[in-house]
């Protein structure tokens, strides 16, 4: 016996070797049959709450996949908002392609796509925004862009077959219509080239009462951008008594600095409208002609 | 800082690393799986009772065991490279604990010779039972051996970057210590 233990005492760290082997052993072919073991259920807590902990870090690594996915899914959607569809007298009706129109009848005016900014200028005089969608996307010259939370960014003035050119509003050459929203006096959106936070705002006459903080809209007229978009807010009335319209300063609702993500509207009527328009233009010059 | 509150700190930190950085990176190759985490029980102070070597390996390995749900199978692994540890620093360098002059193993304790067949041994050791305990249940030979090289590279040069990255500073070791 006394043997046996001085053997034991010889051998100690090889036994205890042992031990924690079979012990480790036996954990690992155990989990498999009993699926949890008694002590995982509390070290689960423990080593779950520290994954949690690491999985809120780690979302910060997929917040761009993410913003992308998300603005797919606002293109998506966008395209079925009501307000892209003219409500037609519903006792005309056209049998035409079936595209154009909603589940309704309604005709589809307004076509929205998402685009990627890939290359973009706020301090130069005429500012052009790159997009990443082309003539082969079906980008033509003179549609509206608007940012992802739509505010107004400018207008196409140039494609190629996978990019296209915009004239940003920070552009010495920009003239958009607007309107106020409190009052619905139509106005001028331009920029004096100077600072890219504020634009100008022309021609809202001086019998409305303006406030700081309005809200400036598109017009309704336009034929590039949807209206009642959001063009930005009065940030200051500039004082000129000379004058019986208002110079506004606006702050735009985009933000030019970081744009990324944008949306390219579509007027699916525009070449209709202004087909009619010359057309009406040159009829009346023949009939001046004419003497009539 | 006292060896006890240091290598605690390791304990942490070589576990958190092995689990939310290591194990959490895209898998390069699914031959490769980067291991470093043993590390912590390489570095140990030479005067570790043996007993108390196999304890704290077998609570590594089972520590990491519960980030990854397969309880026992590192722990198995960090056990053998625990009870085998002593052997290989004796065969490399045959001298008492008591005569060493630094306290823990490093390339400027062993020299960086001795140092890399120490890491490479325990490293063939610890892989070869970890990966031999997982083919088991499943997975063919070559798959075994290729898997066994690739890891054991990886885990190589891993360890090899963490000596010249953090050089540990190590106190010399005199009569009073």
């Amino acid at each position: 016996m006394r043997n046996l233990f001085l053997f034991i005492g010889r051998y100690f760290t090889f036994f205890a070797f042992l031990a924690f082997q079979v012990l480790a052993l036996s954990f690992l072919f155990r989990y498999n049959k009993y699926h949890r073991a008694v002590g995982m259920g509390m070290t689960n807590e423990l080593t779950g709450w520290m994954n949690s902990k690491y999985a809120n870090v780690d979302q910060y690594f997929h917040l761009k996949q993410e913003s992308d996915r998300i603005h797919q899914i606002n293109d998506s959607l966008l395209n079925l908002l009501r307000s892209n569809f003219l409500n037609p007298d519903t006792a005309t009706r056209f049998a035409n392609d079936s595209i154009p129109y909603d589940t309704l009848g309604h005709r589809r005016r307004y076509l929205w796509r998402d685009a990627e900014v890939v290359s973009n200028s706020i301090s130069s005089e005429r500012n052009y925004i790159q997009i990443n969608r082309g003539s082969k996307h079906g980008i033509r010259d003179n549609m509206g862009v608007l940012s992802a939370d739509l505010s107004l960014v400018g207008i196409v003035v140039n494609t190629s077959e996978n990019f296209s050119q915009v004239m940003s509003l920070l552009h010495v050459k920009n003239n958009v219509n607007a309107i106020m929203k409190r009052s619905g006096s139509a106005g001028t959106i331009s920029w004096d080239g100077k600072s890219p936070l504020y634009l100008t705002m022309t021609g809202v006459p001086k019998s409305d009462s303006i406030f700081r903080g309005d809200t400036v809209l598109t017009g309704t007229y336009s034929l590039s951008f949807p209206p009642l978009k959001v063009v930005g807010t009065v940030a200051s009335i500039v004082k000129d008594n000379t004058s019986s319209f208002y110079t506004l300063r606006i702050k735009p609702g985009a933000n030019f600095q970081n744009l990324q993500h944008v949306f390219v509207v579509e007027n699916l009527q525009n070449e209709e409208q202004e087909k009619l328009d010359k057309e009406t233009r040159k009829k009346i010059d023949d009939m001046k002609k004419l003497g009539r | 800082m006292s060896d006890l509150l240091k290598n605690i700190i390791r304990f942490v930190i070589f576990i958190l690393v092995q689990w939310f950085v290591l194990f959490k990176i895209p898998p390069l190759h699914r031959f490769i799986v980067p291991y470093i985490y043993y590390l912590f029980i390489l570095w140990l102070p030479f005067s570790t009772p043996r007993f108390w070597l196999l304890l704290i390996g077998f609570l590594t390995g089972l520590s990491l065991d519960y980030f990854t749900q397969t309880p026992g199978l590192h722990a198995a692994a960090c056990v053998l490279i625990a009870y085998i540890r002593p052997f290989i620093i004796n065969l490399l360098i045959p001298k008492d604990s008591s005569e060493f002059t630094y306290r823990e193993p490093s390339p400027r304790t062993l020299g960086w010779t001795p140092y890399a067949v120490y890491v490479l041994i325990l490293t063939l050791f610890h892989h070869g039972y970890l990966l031999f305990l997982e083919w088991l249940s499943f997975g063919s030979l070559l798959t075994f051996f290729v898997k066994l090289v690739a890891t054991t590279g990886i885990s190589f040069l891993l360890i090899f970057t963490t000596e010249l990255l953090f050089t540990r500073k190590l106190r010399y070791r005199t009569n009073t210590a």
